[in-house]
């Protein structure tokens, strides 16, 4: 189990600070999911759908009964509870009893006392399909015609915004089309935790996730428990980027560790883990972005289809998103702005790092490029000229208020330094396309830059009750005054647990913090998702620091009304900056507080899309210089340069990190990143077939941070864990066009794209426009209300 | 079989089934859980460790393949409170997010400044290309074999 983190140092708000992690993870002694044990513990194995879809006409498990060393073998027949689960609407079976909807999808769950034991009985339960017709493409899936593969369809959720006079007359009219491919975020840490039964009959489950409470509301009904009885405790997280929003091996493990009495660990392989995780949606993109000559939008109509796969789990707040940004961050009067998600019998999609907003930002940035080469416009100034500012009204009729600082974000990566160049005869062979492939020395060598400008919600949108509760003991200690930190906030490695620190030591004075590891002892901190947690879980943090203060106020001056003259600094309360107190003189008794943070509440959208749908937003933007060898289709990446709007940088060094690791899984997408499909099965799972950059991919990453607070959040300082991967891969796309002058409508551009080997397809036409009863998902509308409590709007 | 190591310094033994990766033989049966489990061929660098002094992936290396054989990994460079340069270096960089790749980008930093003590930046580069980050977008990996070659340096001379 991981323990608790402590750290004493004077590090605040503003800094540098080192990671309160940082030791044990660089020690080897951090313990992630995978690392889990426990004595006496058995391991699953899970076997998985080879079909995209099939009936189950019979499932045979004697074979895997009697093989060596296996201790249970379960199916949908000892599901104890409910039968279904799901992030946001439960469609998804926990193990299925009459069909299965995609390749990987688990069918049986097996417990032996090794793990070659478990696999080996897993590959004997004999199961019997009849493979069904499958709807394997995303616009298909619109075809009336097509297998309905939920009973309510195969539409999961169409979303109309309408603004103004879509019909507005422009002088100029760009039609673009544009495709981003499926995603994988290849989190290092492979899906792993271990479940120990406890004596009350209830369950304690150790476990890398992103969402202990939005975990447990889907595993207890299941496991047919009250969720008291449902004990969670987080274990290192080896990265997510919404990898771990949902379920994957937490109930199987439970329901074994249930039927044997004893602790189960389960631990997927890389594979395994490109099979049992949700994917970045793969998009379609229709976009007509209408302009005056003098480089002016008038109007925007758009389409965006995502292929949701075959189950539900975030898509409909994905869809919703990519449909809110799909004009871009300007200001556009007139805008009819449609997505659709659908299911298929391809993998689910769901969460990854950017959530919708960088297939939208990829297709309206190409087409703002084009609109300014049809103008004769720089492409920044046009940029420039059209930014949303504080108080624009974006299609959903909500007003941009709070920090909006877009011409800044703009001017200051445009104003970066550009990368210095050599002439060729003096460049090290690797620093060419190609690279260690050593196939460019210099010629046919062209450079391109491309720009891009992007916006993202902070935290949850359409009316989710979207909040994290903190608890702050502060104590007397040996060496001084020591604060306690309770939340249920994930640490996935982008650094909450620091920020949470320096905000505890700002603000109560002292240098002394221990972090609690994250279990379900306190409410829910809500996901590490959505560019949130520093917003949110620094709020309560904040709120329960300030708390405590008040109540060692009190202690310090009984009865005394001193109201904002009163601070702590250097373990002491002080008066007007002059010491009345020593900390550890009012500590004989611990102050312990907890507190909960809530944003101000969104809305739904109405029926043409107008509403409040967002909270805060951040804004990025990135230009990228690349080489490409055009005889050769390679590119290689010489800069990127980045500009963020942190609202205000609590770690510096930390947001910097965002910068670099966001552009990288960017430039993933950009270059080299896609599930390739065949039939609905994943044809690259692993890490040999599916490429992520590598240091010889990644060129240096130049960030500036923009510094303009948000009002009316924890020191101004707004989520920036997604902008820089919502931004870079249409950044350098944009510079691969610069250099070669090829349309390049997908993402990502293959070497054949380049030298012109890849066939031309024509531009699909617009898909047809599904027939819903409204803007919720489709689910809501046959009775399946959303699952989680806090996904349930409030409105 | 029973499989015999000298672990860090000391003579280890255990039983290993005949298809076990050095990697799972130590993480699962003498619990040293510090080299981790990503990619299990060879593509990742998370299990990277040293082998008689060269360094290898250990899950392309069979348990078997190890008997009395010297092994050393990532939890023979810190003792307690005291750390190797390099982990010092990956901590003050902010080299480190989640983690999970970072035992393996240590022991491959630590093994390339043995080799080369001042390497440029195609060099380091090159030599750590075969260990996959997710996270970090490799810039601060850069700033901290920088560092750590600093002190090095300065430590030696």
């Amino acid at each position: 189990m991981s323990t608790s983190l402590h750290e004493r140092t004077r590090e605040r708000i503003g800094e540098n600070v080192r990671r309160i992690d940082g030791i044990p993870k660089t020690t080897g002694s951090f313990a992630y999911g995978s690392d889990q044990w426990h004595d006496g513990m058995l391991w699953g194995a899970t076997l998985r759908s080879p079909h995209p879809h099939a009936r189950i006409r019979r499932i045979d498990v004697g074979d895997a009964l009697v093989s060596a060393g296996v201790q249970a073998v379960l199916t949908h027949e000892d599901v104890p509870g409910k039968k279904t689960y799901g992030l946001e609407i439960a469609d998804q079976p926990v193990l299925p009893w009459d069909v299965v909807m995609h390749v990987g999808q688990p069918v049986a769950i097996v417990a032996a006392e090794t793990p070659e034991l478990a696999k080996r009985a897993a590959s004997k339960i004999h199961v019997e399909y009849e493979p069904r017709e499958s709807v394997l493409d995303m616009v298909a899936a619109l075809d009336p015609a097509a297998p309905k593969l939920h009973h309510w369809g195969n539409v999961l959720r169409h979303v109309r915004i309408e603004h103004g006079d879509p019909d507005a007359k422009a002088d100029v009219w760009i039609e673009g089309y544009y495709e981003t491919a499926m995603q994988d975020q290849a989190a290092l840490g492979p899906e792993a935790g271990i479940a120990i039964p406890a004596e009350d009959g209830g369950i304690d489950l150790i476990v890398s996730t992103q969402w202990l409470h939005a975990d447990r509301q889907q595993i207890a009904p299941v496991l047919d428990l009250p969720e008291e009885r449902v004990r969670m405790t987080l274990a290192g997280v080896g990265g997510a980027f919404g990898s771990r929003e949902d379920l994957h091996m937490q109930i199987h493990a439970c329901m074994l560790a249930m039927r044997t009495g004893r602790p189960v660990k389960m631990s997927y392989g890389r594979e395994e883990s490109f099979l049992s995780h949700v994917h970045r949606h793969p998009s379609r993109v229709w976009l007509r972005t209408g302009a005056s000559r003098d480089g002016q939008l008038v109007s925007i109509r758009g389409r965006i289809v995502v292929d949701g796969g075959a189950f539900a789990s975030s898509t409909s707040a994905v869809i919703a998103n990519a449909t809110t940004f799909l004009s871009g961050p300007y200001d556009v009067p007139n805008a009819l702005l449609e997505g659709t998600a659908v299911y298929t019998n391809n993998p689910p999609c769901g969460a990854m790092r950017g959530f919708g907003a960088p297939q939208v930002c990829f297709a309206h940035e190409a087409n703002l490029d084009r609109l300014a080469r049809e103008l004769g416009l720089d492409p920044v100034e046009l940029r420039l000229r059209n930014a949303v500012s504080i108080g624009s009204v974006l299609p959903t009729g909500q007003v941009i208020r709070g920090s909006a600082p877009t011409r800044a974000v703009i001017e200051r990566c445009r104003d970066l330094p550009m990368p210095e160049s050599d002439v060729p005869a003096r460049r090290h062979a690797m620093t060419f396309p190609g690279g260690a492939g050593n196939v460019c020395h210099g010629e046919g060598l062209r450079q391109g830059v491309g720009f891009a400008f992007g916006y993202k919600n902070v935290a949850y949108s359409e009316g989710f009750d979207d909040f994290h509760q903190a608890r702050v003991t502060l104590s007397a200690g040996a060496n001084g005054p020591v604060a306690e930190i309770h939340t249920a906030g994930v640490e996935c490695g982008q650094g909450f647990s620091t920020i949470v620190a320096q905000i505890a030591r700002e603000e109560l004075g002292i240098q002394d913090v221990v972090l609690h590891t994250a279990d379900t002892q306190v409410e829910s901190a809500g996901s590490t998702s959505a560019s949130r947690q520093t917003v949110m879980g620094g709020g309560a943090v904040q709120m329960a620091c300030r708390a405590v203060a008040e109540v060692l106020f009190a202690r310090a001056l009984p009865g005394l009304q001193q109201e904002g003259t009163l601070g702590l600094a250097d373990g002491q309360v002080v008066a007007n900056g002059a010491p009345i107190a020593d900390l550890l003189d009012l500590l004989d008794e611990p102050v312990t507080v907890t507190r909960t943070f809530h944003h101000h509440a969104t809305m739904g959208f109405d029926e043409r899309g107008q509403g409040d749908i967002h909270w805060m937003f951040s804004f990025g933007a990135q230009r990228a210089v690349v080489e490409v060898d055009e005889e050769l289709g390679l590119v290689k990446v010489v800069q990127l340069a980045s500009a963020l709007d942190a609202g205000r940088a609590l770690n510096p060094q930390a947001v910097e990190g965002q910068s670099e690791g966001g552009s990288a899984q960017g430039l993933g997408l950009a270059l080299m990143e896609e599930i390739v499909l065949r039939e609905g099965r994943i044809a690259n799972a692993s890490f040999t077939d599916y490429l992520i950059p590598t240091m010889l991919d990644m060129p240096p990453v130049v960030t500036t941070i923009v510094e303009d607070p948000e009002p009316n959040v924890a020191y101004g300082a707004k989520g920036i864990g997604e902008m820089a991967t919502v931004v870079s891969t249409a950044a350098i796309v944009a510079a691969i066009r610069d250099a070669t002058g090829r349309e390049l409508r997908r993402a990502p551009v293959r070497p054949d794209d380049i030298v012109g080997l890849a066939e031309e397809r024509e531009v699909p036409p617009w898909p047809p426009v599904p027939e819903v009863p409204g803007q919720r998902p489709m689910p809501e509308y046959f009775g399946a209300a959303p699952d989680q409590s806090e996904l349930r709007p409030t409105t | 079989m029973l499989i015999r190591v000298c672990v860090n310094g000391d003579w280890r033994e255990a039983d290993a089934w005949e298809g076990t990766s050095l990697l799972s033989w130590l993480r699962d049966e003498l619990r040293l859980v510090g080299s981790k489990n990503a990619c299990e061929q060879g593509e990742c660098g998370s299990c990277s460790m040293w082998l008689d002094g060269e360094m290898v992936c250990s899950c392309l290396v069979l348990a078997a393949q190890a008997h009395d054989r010297q092994v050393r990994t990532i939890e023979s460079l810190s003792a307690g409170e005291q750390m190797h340069p390099v982990q010092e270096a990956f901590v003050h960089a902010g080299a480190v997010q989640c983690g999970f790749c970072t035992p393996g980008l240590v022991v491959a930093v630590v093994d390339l400044l043995d080799r080369d003590p001042d390497p440029d930046e195609i060099n380091v580069r090159e030599a750590l290309s075969g260990n996959l980050c997710r996270c970090t977008g490799y810039q601060k990996i850069m700033d901290a074999v920088r560092l750590a070659a600093e002190s090095r340096r300065e430590a030696i001379g």
